[in-house]
């Protein structure tokens, strides 16, 4: 373990990330043989760590492999969710591509731990280099796998990461979400009980099992212990997927000498499922999930964007919320209906062509579509879009009345997709 | 027992047949999907209630126990 900075290697210790994939010979070497505990004793062991899930939703993964391990009786299924759907998020293909074995070891354990029959490795489609890492790594260790494994490509789609999604998609092809209850824990791929899990958890597993849950909470610098990935977008400097301890400050995060917020005035924080926060409020603010949801923020997927003083807040939420319209699955009434008014609504806003009703619509609407889904899709939107309105509401009074923005002084266009800004990624253009 | 609404949001297709046959119990949206308080049924209106499940065309509204209406994962 290794530090620079507020930067702390644990998955990404070991060959630097713009070399090839870590070998499965580079992987022994530096970690050892996979070690076996007891099902009990590793979910114990997870448990004690506190280690939550990092696919956005940061449910506990003891909990999690619990309920399945705990069934009566029959097969189950562990699915290793590598979507990545989330444009602003790059840290699950950056892991894949360059950290396989520390997937694998995780996702062996969970199934070893759950007694689950089959492991599939569902990676988003076009995540190509990571698609061909986790295929190669897998066919170096076919041999040792007691498991059947199989890879699944997830279309690339931002829902095909929801879990029920991801279940529907191995067994039918269509990566929608289904209808809760029964939940995947019950009934999932085939018809078994199905883990999904984040492929950064199940690395952060492979760690836990060698060196125990007192190492994995030595880290952590404020409620939550440990490490975690983030992807810093629109930064000065040093953009892209960090490894940071839990609780690191965005200002330590974003130029450890202090000027990496300098023109900064928002920040959005855990992806497009997460909130907008003023830089004031949030500079000094532990990044860390337990500190981030008791001021009505959220860690989500890690990912952290910086929005800049001459760029227009309105312009980016309708950018957003239009990706978000657009990207639904499309089953659930509110959700199509909501989610397509707010984005043409917001739209019309930062076009300077309000109609009278528009932001009075646009907060009801966001009320209106929480918790009427099959999935979390809207309330995620939903949430995001409240908070631009807590941050940018000025803003977005001042285009609604004048038509123009403040920020620019001119009339904007709102980009059709959300490329909050390019993310220089470690990993590949794809 | 108390029960409540619960509804299949991929069956249902906002027909608001519900909506319209006990307006004091479901609101509709704009789009006609069923807004749902989330609140048990009165015992005394319990028999309302299970005419507008019976009315909708998809199959979509149904009565369940409370504790199930809050247990959403």
């Amino acid at each position: 373990m290794s530090r620079m900075g507020v930067t702390i290697e644990r998955l990404l210790a070991g060959p630097p990330v713009d070399a090839a994939a870590e070998s499965l010979a580079q992987h022994r070497a530096r970690l050892g043989d996979l070690p076996w505990l007891a099902p009990r004793d590793l979910i114990d062991e997870i448990d004690a760590t506190g280690l939550l899930g990092r696919g956005g939703a940061g449910f506990p993964v003891a909990r999690k492999w619990r309920t399945i391990a705990g069934r009566p009786t029959g097969r189950a299924v562990v699915v290793v969710n590598g979507a990545e759907g989330e444009p602003a998020s790059h840290k699950d293909r950056l892991l894949m591509a360059h950290r396989p074995h520390l997937i694998i070891d995780g996702a062996i354990l969970a199934a070893e731990a759950i007694g689950a029959d089959e492991i599939i490795f569902y990676v988003g489609s076009e995540h190509l280099t990571a698609r061909r890492a986790i295929g190669h790594a897998v066919d170096e260790r076919r041999h040792e796998i007691d498991q059947r494994v199989r890879l699944f490509g997830a279309p690339p789609t931002y829902v095909a990461g929801e879990a029920s999604a991801a279940v529907n998609a191995i067994d039918t092809g269509q990566a929608l979400p289904l209808t809760k209850p029964p939940s995947i824990a019950e009934r999932g791929v085939d018809g078994a009980p199905t883990l999904v899990q984040n492929v950064e958890s199940l690395a952060y597993v492979a760690l836990i099992a060698r060196g125990g849950a007192d190492w994995y909470r030595s880290a952590g610098l404020a409620e939550t212990p440990g490490t975690a990935l983030v992807t810093l977008s629109g930064a000065a400097a040093g953009n892209g997927v960090r490894e940071i301890e839990l609780g690191s400050t965005l200002r330590e995060l974003t130029d450890p000498a202090g000027a990496g917020l300098d023109g900064v005035r928002a920040v959005l924080v855990g992806g497009y499922f997460g909130t907008w926060a003023t830089a004031l409020t949030v500079r000094d603010l532990p990044l860390d999930p337990a500190v981030l949801s008791s001021v009505g923020l959220t860690f989500g997927c890690g990912m952290v964007g910086l929005l800049r003083e001459d760029e227009c807040g309105v312009a980016i939420t309708a950018a957003v919320m239009s990706f978000l319209a657009d990207e639904r699955a499309g089953r659930c009434g509110p959700c199509v209906h909501g989610l397509a008014s707010i984005g043409d609504a917001t739209r019309r806003v930062a076009q300077g062509e309000a109609g009278t009703s528009d932001l009075v619509d646009i907060e009801r609407w966001t009320g209106l579509v929480r918790g009427r889904g099959a999935c979390h899709h809207p309330d995620g939107a939903a949430q995001l879009m409240a908070s631009a309105f807590d941050v940018f509401g000025d803003e977005f009074l001042h285009h609604a009345r004048t038509g123009r923005c403040s920020v620019a002084d001119r009339r904007v266009e709102a980009p059709h997709r959300p490329d909050l800004h390019v993310v220089p990624s470690r990993t590949e253009a794809a | 027992m108390d029960q409540a609404f619960r509804v299949d949001w991929i069956l249902c297709d906002g027909y608001g047949l519900c909506g319209d046959l006990v307006p004091d119990l479901i609101d509709l949206d704009e789009w006609r999907y069923p807004i749902l308080d989330g609140q048990p049924v009165a015992r005394d209106r319990m028999g309302d209630a299970q005419r507008a499940v019976d009315c909708c065309p998809m199959k979509a509204l149904q009565l369940v126990a409370l504790a199930e209406v809050r247990r959403r994962s």
